[in-house]
């Protein structure tokens, strides 16, 4: 598959099709860092050794490719524009450290996106699946295969007693790093995050915004993932987390239950007003687009806007970010510019609902 | 990545620098970075953090916090034999140069992993099919003979036959994998 179709395929399968509890969870991922015996760590390694590590995947694959979603698709990072770069880290791709830092970078793709392997990060491979709602399980199991798939041709640094080799010690053992992307409107309106947040830290689980820069969660997102991965097996990883956001679900639930019940025409005011905005602006920022789209997702989730796809909010979310909006522009944009595309890309995408609806 | 500076190190500091309004990067091995002293600022790429915890961790680690006072003992500095990355070039970056590091540093890195994953010092999950094939057959292994003790305990001697000849065959079968037949 061309370059051209993963870019123009703006929406990734995790942002488009609906999985488990999809009215909160949004996506689930699965990420096992591994590294190649006998190599250096990407912290200091060589040019050649770098190639090398691109060599071996590329070994692998010729032997006999992982076909289970589609071909794999190769991208070396100094072959792709910058901007090419950007909309794949938007899509939660690849990570800023590949794409800034990285010394022959690469990443292999499957068609469909939920299986992206970055080559050269931090740690020589990092295997990440990321599927749609609440698919832990799912995502582990498709991570193993993949696993198991390199190692039948690569030799993994790898020790008896602490497991799998990283170049930071806060990944060996597993290697494993399982989050999952919520939306969390009520439980932000009813101030009981900041509550929350501390309960789930003390549980050696880690809470942040994904989209947005430091503490900031912006659209309401959060990101719950584990921070410990020596001494749990993978699954217990898993299981642990998942109890933790299972809980998550319920809380959010009650609190959505809890404001329809104490403020149901406040709460359709706002969600209206901010559907208001999204379809009329002509100038919108980052901020004010993505507390609109989290109100807006909200009023759709509790039925008082119907007819529109749950799917905006993470849809949107990624592609009113920078390096979308100038793919869809065909160009570099001042920030300005962006804040007039964005508002014009929301507008038709709403318009594109309204189509729908008539039709 | 090795020190642009000597080509001989390899460069464990990374620094931006902002020269007459341009971005300049610099990757340096710890002592040119030294010689430069101040002149960079240290970029906030990612394990920054990480790294800052890092050094906190050890800094509570009263041997070392000897050794950094104490520069004419430097030859002692702790370092990897095949990296050649020293324990105090990790401490700074907070990570490691290559999987030996975690042999070298194994004392040292006790604490600090335990504390990081709180407590734990021991993989407990997945092992690699093909490479840790003789992992798989010596867990199995220690497996059976517990069984084979309970069995024994609870007199059902005819079981505890059948697991000890299980045994036996495994075992065999995990020589021939030290011997690296196949
Ligand atoms: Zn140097
Ligand atoms: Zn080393």
């Amino acid at each position: 598959m061309s370059l051209e179709k993963f870019m123009n395929q703006a929406v990734s399968s995790w942002m488009s099709s609906e999985g488990p509890d999809s009215d909160i969870v949004l996506s689930s991922r699965i990420r096992l860092a591994r590294n190649i015996k006998q190599v250096n760590f990407p912290t200091i390694f060589s040019n050649e050794e770098a190639k090398s590590v691109i060599q071996n995947i590329e070994d692998r694959m010729s032997k006999s490719s992982f076909d289970k979603f589609g071909d794999l698709e190769l991208l070396l990072m100094d072959e792709l524009q910058p901007l090419q770069k950007r909309v794949l880290m938007e899509k939660h791709l690849i990570s800023p450290h590949l794409v800034e830092n990285a010394n022959y970078g690469a990443c292999l793709l499957t068609e469909n996106e939920e299986v992206s392997i970055m080559i050269n990060e931090e740690d020589h491979i990092r295997i990440q699946c990321l599927f749609p709602g609440f698919q832990l399980s799912e995502a582990l199991d498709v991570a193993y295969e993949i696993d198991d798939w390199l190692e039948e041709e690569i030799d993994y640094a790898f020790d008896e007693k602490i497991g799998y080799l990283t170049s930071c010690p806060t990944n060996v053992g597993t290697g494993l790093r399982a989050s999952v992307m919520m939306h969390l409107p009520a439980l932000i309106m009813t101030q009981q995050m900041n509550r929350i947040i501390p309960a789930i830290n003390q549980l050696g689980l880690v809470v942040r915004g994904i989209f947005g820069e430091g503490s900031e969660a912006l659209g309401n997102i959060f990101q719950v993932s584990n921070q410990i991965t020596l001494g749990k097996s993978e699954e217990d990883i898993a299981e642990d987390l998942k109890s933790v956001v299972s809980q998550l679900i319920s809380q959010e639930r009650s609190a959505r239950e809890a404001l329809e019940k104490t403020s149901n025409i406040q709460l359709e005011d706002r969600v209206f007003r901010s559907y208001g905005t999204l379809s009329n602006s002509r100038v919108i920022e980052t901020k004010e687009a993505a507390r609109c789209l989290s109100d807006v997702r909200l009023g759709i989730d509790m039925n008082y806007i119907q007819g529109i796809s749950k799917n905006i909010l993470n849809e949107l979310m990624v592609l009113t970010q920078p390096g979308f909006l100038q793919q869809y522009a065909g160009g570099p944009l001042r920030p300005f510019e962006r804040d007039i595309r964005r508002a014009s890309l929301i507008r038709e995408r709403l318009k594109m609902e309204d189509k729908e609806l008539g039709g | 990545m090795i020190c642009q500076e000597c080509n001989q190190r390899p460069a464990t500091l990374h620094f931006t620098k902002i020269m007459n309004g341009e971005k300049a990067e610099f990757h340096l091995c710890e002592k040119c970075a030294q010689e430069h002293g101040d002149m960079f600022m240290l970029s906030s790429g990612s394990g920054f953090s990480i790294n800052n915890l890092l050094t906190g961790l050890f800094n509570m680690e009263p041997a070392f916090q000897g050794a950094s006072k104490a520069p004419l003992e430097q030859e002692k500095v702790l370092q990897c034999e095949q990296c050649s990355m020293t324990f105090q070039q990790f401490a700074k970056v907070g990570k490691f140069g290559c999987a030996h590091c975690y042999d070298a540093f194994s004392d040292q890195l006790k604490p600090i992993v335990k504390r990081l994953h709180s407590g734990n010092w021991t993989h407990n999950g997945k092992v690699p099919a093909r490479i840790g094939g003789s992992i798989h057959l010596r867990k199995k292994i220690d497996e059976l003979k517990n069984e084979l003790k309970e069995l024994i305990l609870k007199e059902e001697f005819e079981k505890a036959a059948e697991t000890r000849d299980e045994i036996r065959k495994l075992e065999k079968e995990m020589n021939g994998h030290d011997e690296g037949g196949e």
